[in-house]
Order: C-alpha cells, then sequence, then structure tokens
C-alpha cells in the first residue's frame, strides 16, 4: 500500500491525546459550528472562529496579513510551534485554516486525523475550560498565492484547459438543481457548474470514522475523473472550505505539485453576470 | 469529563438524508444534524436527556430543510 506524500501533515487522535501537553505544540479546534467548542474541546486547545478570524469580516477575502499575525499572536504560536489543527465536519474549517496558515508560510501545521468526530467517538478526555495562552509576536511571511485560484485564474483555465476543474459540492448542487446544501441559504442567483469541471465531492475521500481514506484508494478516487498529478488542479465549493478539504487531500496526501482552491467558489461563479454556466 | 452514549443515525426528511449525531457531555446532551450530502451541519441544540437534545435538533433541521427549493434541470 503506498504512503501519504506527505504523512507529517497527519496526525492521530491517539497522537494528539499523547503529545497533548507537549511544549512547542498549540492545538486548536475550528468548526463550521461555531458552538461546538463551547460544548466540550480538547484539554489546552484554543478555538478559532472562521467567521470572524478567519476571514476579512468587512470585504469578502481571506484574513490580510495584519490580521493573521494578530491572530496567531494571540494564540500564542511562535513561527516555530507545531500547530495541530482540527474541527468538526471531518475538518472542512480546520482545512481551511491549515490552506490560510500555508498562505502566510507557516511551516509546521498538521490536521488530526478524524477531526473532532474521531475524538467524540473514541469518548476521549474534553473540557470547557479555556486555556490562556501567552501573547507572541508573530511575523508571518509574505503571501504565497501559488495555492490560491482568483476568478481570472479560473475562468483562464475554463477557457484554454490549463488546469483540471473539481467541483466537490454535492450532485445536486453540481447539476444546478438545488442552490445550497439543504436546509442552508441559497447563496446564488443560479444553479449548476463551472463548463469543464469534474464533479467529485469532497466526502468520497473520507471513511466512515472521519479519517482519510487510504493513498491508493484517493489516487483512484481521483483518477478515475481524470485528476492527476500531471495536470493542474484548481479546487471548488460553495463558500471554499470543502474545496480547502480537497485541495489539502491533493496536495499533501497525494503530492500533486499544482493545486489551488479557488475560494471565490460558486458563491462567486454563480452569481456573476455573464459567465458560462454548465447544467 | 469525556463525550458519553455517542450515536449516529440516519434518517430521511421529505427528500432529503439526514444525519443525527448524539452524546452527552457532563449533564449535557448534545445533538447535531447534517444533511449527508454534501455533510452540511444544519441544525444543533441541547436538552437534559438525548430525547430531548434531539427532537429539538430535528425540529430546527426539518424547518430549514422544508425551505429548500428544487429546480427543474
Amino acid at each position: 500500500m503506498a504512503e501519504y506524500a506527505h504523512p507529517e501533515v497527519l496526525v492521530s487522535t491517539q497522537w494528539v491525546d499523547e503529545h497533548k501537553n507537549d511544549p512547542g505544540i498549540r492545538i486548536v479546534e475550528v468548526d463550521v459550528d461555531t458552538s461546538a467548542y463551547e460544548h466540550g474541546h480538547i484539554p489546552g486547545a484554543i478555538a478559532w472562529n472562521w467567521q470572524t478570524q478567519l476571514c476579512d469580516t468587512v470585504r469578502r477575502d481571506i484574513i490580510s496579513k495584519e490580521d493573521f499575525e494578530k491572530l496567531m499572536s494571540e494564540s500564542g504560536i511562535e513561527p516555530d510551534t507545531t500547530v495541530i489543527l482540527y474541527g468538526d465536519n471531518n475538518n472542512w474549517f480546520a482545512a481551511w485554516a491549515f490552506w490560510q496558515l500555508k498562505i502566510y508560510g507557516h511551516k509546521s501545521v498538521k490536521l488530526m486525523n478524524g477531526g473532532r468526530k474521531k475524538w467524540l467517538s473514541e469518548g476521549r478526555e474534553l473540557t470547557k475550560e479555556v486555556p490562556k495562552v501567552p501573547r507572541t509576536n508573530y511575523k508571518a511571511q509574505d503571501p504565497d498565492l501559488s495555492i490560491r485560484a482568483m476568478m481570472q485564474d479560473v475562468y483562464k483555465a475554463m477557457e484554454n484547459k490549463s488546469a483540471v476543474l473539481v467541483d466537490v459540492r454535492s450532485p445536486a448542487e453540481f447539476t444546478g438543481e438545488i442552490l445550497a446544501p439543504p436546509g442552508l441559504p441559497e447563496t446564488c442567483q443560479r444553479g449548476g457548474h463551472i463548463p469543464g469541471a469534474k464533479n467529485i465531492p469532497w466526502g468520497l475521500v473520507c471513511n466512515e470514522d472521519g479519517t482519510f481514506k487510504s493513498a491508493d484508494e484517493l489516487k483512484k478516487i481521483y483518477a478515475e475523473k481524470g485528476v492527476t498529478e500531471d495536470k493542474p488542479v484548481i479546487a471548488y465549493c460553495r463558500i471554499g472550505e470543502r474545496s480547502s478539504h480537497t485541495w489539502f487531500v491533493l496536495k499533501y496526501l497525494l503530492g500533486y505539485k499544482d493545486v489551488r482552491n479557488y475560494d471565490g467558489s460558486w458563491t462567486e461563479w454563480g452569481n456573476m453576470v455573464g459567465v458560462p454556466v454548465e447544467r | 469529563m469525556r463525550a458519553e452514549g455517542y450515536r449516529e443515525r440516519k434518517e430521511t426528511v421529505g427528500r432529503w438524508e439526514i444525519r443525527v449525531v448524539s452524546y452527552k457531555v457532563g449533564d449535557e446532551w448534545i445533538a447535531t444534524v447534517d444533511n449527508v450530502s454534501p455533510g452540511a451541519n444544519i441544525a444543533g441544540a441541547s436538552g437534559k436527556t438525548r430525547e430531548e437534545a434531539e427532537n429539538k435538533a430535528l425540529e430546527r433541521a426539518k424547518e430549514r430543510l422544508a425551505a429548500t427549493r428544487t429546480l427543474t434541470v
């Protein structure tokens, strides 16, 4: 069985349990449901709110370098701290945080395989205590935008077929049958997908317990749809978090060289006037 | 403190499949509901019993699912 290309970016729940008090480690919970942390979290873990701390809250954008430095400083993180991320929904927003930490050049970042769900289902220790962490003076790197796709990049890729577009939403969102995941507010004017995109829902890469499938299984899932390591890939979803999960899989578990996350995703494309849409 | 009684089950509301997760932390039961495909959280609640937490979360989930439009493609 093949190994992941970068096994160092994953840690197990067991590993976190054994190392949660080690110096040089900061455990951060990032959930879709921003109240989940309050109901109990890994002892020593802090929480980041994706709606207010991992986004620019005025214009639609990722966090700025200055705000990133402030977040990392307030989280007691130094450039050589190992950041362990985990969260609900099989690490959707933990992967979103991972992607932004890589944009700003943080070296040691890992996801806890299986996320919050696995920790809970294994009956591991929880606390409601919020730890006090010493403030640091974190300095970020200049943003590495080679892992981010903007609308213009996606448009060119669609026209020139210079990258494979991977739509990681559900089949019903991909076909345009629904404009948002069932039960969530509609955030676009048109349904469908970017012409030429392949539909590979994010959840295909996970086992029932929330952990990632093996490298062989992952490779097969993507290869069957023509997504191979020799081609640049751009992943998108609705707001960019599910696609950061897929970006993580392609970039770090399979080791594809050129993978970008289009965080504008369908809430951008599906609202723009005049862009092509396929159903 | 640990999560006790962790349980997941799937059921169908209208045409939508949902997953109901519930567990107890301390004296509180927590329940969350997601929409399976794609797996987004759509409701959550807490209560003194599993049944109370699940019922509250399910009620909220059903309201939200009822507002989902389907288009002919």
